[in-house]
């Protein structure tokens, strides 16, 4: 019995890899089965679109984080300075930029074809239009298509701004990709995926906010990424995509059932301690060590920010079949990073409070603009709204000169301590 | 009687000093201790938990004749004295401990017998001349503001008689000095406390005896009011006070609990739920002194900490500096050296500043190359060094105002708190942020406010959440 549960439990793992494989196995022969490639981003991706015209998505910046999390950033980083970059320049683009230059091999060791399209969809981080320069000139004639993606200034999404967005896929974005393609804009077909969308939209919500649960049955944030991985990337709108997460749910509900906390790389944790929201991206290049120091004591990430990169499904936003390309436009200006600071902080303090968390820490990185800025204001208003210590550490993406193991294990032992300390003499206060 | 009170100790092993502070019952200090911390932090936190031991013997007989000492000064005199002599002693023990780590070097080192007699003839006539001069800086009290380490004053000590030599033997004298001073300064000594005062006992009437008859003679002498009542009178003081010196000396000292804190506090030999964060101990330990501190920033040897703390004395929030050591204790440490004096005439040298030289802080290296330059572009040294100390300061606001600012009361913590000029800058640039209000606090045990606050946590550990088997009794000595 014990056994099944067992293999019920790894299995969405399983089949997320298999999808991956799967992928980047299409993608090596790419060339020689004539599918058309697309370079884009995962904030406010347009996966349905591009898999609409039987096109291959590739993503630099997850590209990027699976070679900071196999230890071979630090070797593309220094390629990618060897011809100029800055050291303070975001370390995905150099991280990106270097294994292109080392014969582009991707994740799984194979060959990552050449771009057909590169597909700027995303504007809200400036650094992603620079990326895109750089490799326009590296993949020369390579045709590009630009999303401009207005910010939330205001705070809303407003109809002149999803009329916008409309006009540019209508005007610019699909045209390119018939070409590129050589098929025909399907607009049946792109609704007919948006079900399956909606369908995987529903299932990551469901999942994400199971820890509300106390224990929590996940960490919404180590083994978010993995949870995210296929929505946020080449999947969104297939069938696999709604049975990984269809997978994901049950075993989720499952460990509910049974009240059984989180798992870790070194098994289900135990005892859950600490609930914390986390902002900001973790650290790819010590990934396991920084889950670690969380786990080993006994904290849980209940909510982050960065799982909701590619789109924050919690506040409603769902792909509608019924208007597929209005629907694009929101999502693409509906990503994290696409809403205003005020916005930002409402949210986390709401998952402060809704998801029970006794702390607010931010992982602050060193080369990322789009998150880092305002997080300090972010901290002081959590602080003052919430009621909840918060913490503060720095590190970086894919550059493993900036992880400094000693300097974050003491500052999160210190705020665990700090929040342990706290529930000790609160209890003693409520029993006066 | 005192054998049923139960006492507390505090280690923070920081980076440049390990201090160690013992409380009793009422969260009272009555004991403190601090070294440098070595290569072995093991022995850096013996070291200073026997001297906070001893203090703490020293402070316990001075309270078990607080109403005497009221009627008779003297007393404490006395007492304060033989402290200094009690260190002494101590310190002999190391320096011949020492000797024979240079007996040995110089032995393994130069094969040439004629070299190896002519080396170990000029190690003798170090130790001759210097010990002697050790010796009465500490029976009077001049040591002064030095760092008063064993390493410290014996290396300034061996150098000066270095220097006076021969060129040629600076290179041999050195490399002898340099591989014998860390096997000394890392062994652990235990000393025997009774023998070691009683020691202390004959060293003093020594002192006492060959006073000079009368204080209108000799202005040289720190003379004071006690010192002429215990002159002609040290027999009768000593022996009177002997029987209560025996007893503090064989007082059973039974540590009950204790929390190891600071930079190398992993690598301390505690049971793990001993171990705590020096955020949390230093807000505590600012806390217990000021109990209305909201903000503490302590600035120890390579860390500065902005601190928010609440009511309760539990940190809310904080910041460190990241990646950086620059505008930390160690930072001064280097300028120091770069300008030949000691780290504690730094404060006081930028007190004289009429004006401050812009200088960078980002970088510490950095930061000795500009001086160097701005000294030769004829600034003042006062002026750049007030530059400096205002340098780590404005440093020190940005990591404040990152933790969310100022707050009422704000309290200064750690090692550079005892700098003058960082105290001067501080208190400016604070009201100047924040406004003339805040209440700024520094304690003359800044330094020991880690320890202090780890020794609280030790006390309170007992009632909340320590296992009852972690509640064992550590005896000590």
């Amino acid at each position: 019995m014990a056994e099944i549960k067992e293999a019920i439990k790894e299995n969405s793992m399983v089949i997320q890899k298999d999808m991956l494989a799967g992928l980047f196995k299409e993608l090596s022969t790419a060339q020689e089965t004539g599918k058309k490639v697309v370079y884009t981003f995962v904030p406010g991706n347009l996966t349905e679109l591009i898999l609409s015209f039987d096109m291959l998505p590739v993503y630099p910046e997850i590209n990027a984080l699976q070679s900071g999390m196999r230890k071979k950033s630090a070797a593309y980083i220094r390629e990618a300075e060897k011809i100029g970059f800055s050291e303070d320049v975001c370390t995905y683009v150099k991280c990106d930029i270097g294994m292109m230059l080392t014969g582009n091999i991707g994740p799984t060791g194979e060959k990552l074809p050449p771009p057909d399209l590169l597909l700027l969809s995303y504007t809200g981080c400036f650094t992603f239009l620079k990326w895109f320069e750089n490799l326009e000139k590296l993949y020369p004639g390579v045709p590009v298509a630009m999303l401009h993606t207005p910010y939330q200034e205001d705070g809303k999404i407003t109809s002149d701004q999803i009329e916008y967005m409309v006009k540019q896929l209508k005007d610019d974005v699909i045209p390119k990709m018939e070409k590129v393609s050589g098929k025909k804009f399907d607009m049946k077909r792109l609704s007919k995926m948006m079900e399956n969308s909606a369908k995987a939209e529903d299932l990551l919500v469901k999942v994400l906010e199971s820890a509300k649960h106390k224990p929590s049955p996940i960490d919404a944030y180590f083994a978010g990424v993995y949870y995210i991985g296929p929505i946020f990337t080449a999947f969104r709108g297939t069938e696999a995509a709604v049975n990984y997460y269809t997978e994901l749910y049950n075993e989720v509900q499952e460990r509910i059932r049974l009240g059984l906390g989180p798992i870790t790389p070194e098994g289900e944790l135990k005892e859950e301690k600490f609930r914390l929201v986390v902002e900001g991206p973790p650290n790819w290049t010590n990934f396991r060590e920084f889950w670690k120091i969380f786990y080993d004591m006994g904290a849980v990430i209940v909510a982050s920010s960065y799982t909701k990169v590619g789109g924050v499904y919690d506040l409603g936003f769902r792909h509608d079949p019924d208007e597929p390309l209005e629907s694009l436009a929101k999502y693409c200006m509906g990503c994290y990073t696409n809403m205003n600071l005020p916005q930002r902080v409402n949210l986390l303090a709401d998952y402060v409070k809704e998801y029970q968390a006794d702390g607010f820490l931010i992982n602050s990185i060193k080369s990322c603009n789009s998150f880092s800025a305002g997080q300090l204001m972010i901290m002081r208003e959590i602080e003052q709204r919430a009621q909840v210590p918060v913490g503060f550490i720095e590190s970086d993406l894919v550059d493993p000169r900036y992880f400094s193991y000693a300097n974050i294990k003491n500052r999160l032992e210190s705020y665990f301590q700090m929040l342990g300390q706290r529930k000790v003499i609160m209890a003693q206060e409520a029993t006066i | 009687m005192d054998g049923i009170n139960k006492y507390y100790l505090g280690v923070d092993l920081g980076s440049t000093t390990s201090k160690a502070v013992i409380i009793n019952d009422q969260d009272e200090i009555i004991g403190r201790g601090i070294t440098n911390t070595r290569a072995n932090y093991s022995v850096a936190a013996d070291i200073a938990r026997d001297e906070a031991i001893y203090n703490a013997r020293f402070s316990i007989l001075q309270k078990k004749l607080d109403d005497e000492t009221k009627a008779r000064p003297e007393y404490k005199k006395y007492i304060t004295d033989l402290e200094s002599v009690f260190q002494y002693e101590q310190f002999k023990v190391r320096l011949d401990k020492l000797g024979e780590e240079l007996v040995k070097t110089c032995k393994a080192f130069f094969a040439d017998e004629k070299k190896q007699e002519e080396i170990l003839g000029h190690l003798r006539n170090i130790r001759r001349s210097f010990k002697p001069v050790i010796k009465h800086d500490y029976l009077y009290n001049n040591l002064g503001a030095k760092n008063q380490f064993f390493r410290d004053i014996v290396s300034e000590k061996y150098n000066e008689e270095v220097n006076k030599l021969d060129l040629s033997l600076f290179e041999p004298l050195m490399t002898v000095w340099d591989k014998s001073i860390s096997p000394a300064e890392n062994e652990r000594i235990t000393f025997d406390f009774q023998e070691l005062v009683h020691k202390a006992m004959d060293e003093l009437r020594e002192k006492y005896k060959n006073l000079p008859d009368s204080s209108l003679d000799n202005e040289s002498v720190n003379f004071d009011a006690e010192m002429n009542l215990l002159k002609g009178n040290f027999d009768h003081v000593s022996e009177s006070l002997r029987e209560h010196i025996d007893e503090i000396a064989v007082l059973e000292f039974n540590i009950t609990n204790m929390t190891g804190t600071g930079y190398g506090r992993a690598l301390l030999p505690f049971p793990e739920d001993c171990i705590r964060s020096e955020i949390l101990c230093h807000a505590f330990g600012a806390h217990a002194i000021f109990p209305e501190t909201r903000t503490v920033l302590d600035i120890g040897g390579q860390d500065t900490k902005a601190i928010q703390v609440d009511k309760y004395g539990l940190v809310t929030s904080f910041q460190m500096n990241d990646r950086c050591a620059a505008g930390c204790g160690r930072y001064l440490g280097y300028i120091a050296d770069e300008m030949s004096i000691s780290i504690n005439e730094l404060g006081p040298m930028a007190l004289e500043a009429e004006k401050e030289v812009t200088i960078c802080s980002t970088c510490t290296v950095f930061a000795g190359a500009e001086l160097r330059e701005l000294t030769n572009l004829g600034e003042k040294r006062a002026d750049i060094l007030g530059g400096l100390h205002k340098a780590i300061i404005m440093r020190a606001m940005s990591l404040i105002a990152r933790s969310g600012g100022v707050f009422n009361e704000f309290t200064f913590t750690g090692g550079v708190a005892r700098n003058p000029a960082v105290i001067k800058y501080l208190t400016q640039l604070v009201k100047e942020n924040y406004g003339d209000k805040i209440k700024i606090n520094i304690h003359t045990d800044s330094i020991f406010m880690g320890a202090l606050g780890g020794a609280m946590f030790a006390r309170r550990n007992l009632n909340v959440d320590l296992p009852s088997n972690k509640k064992e009794k550590v005896s000590i000595n």
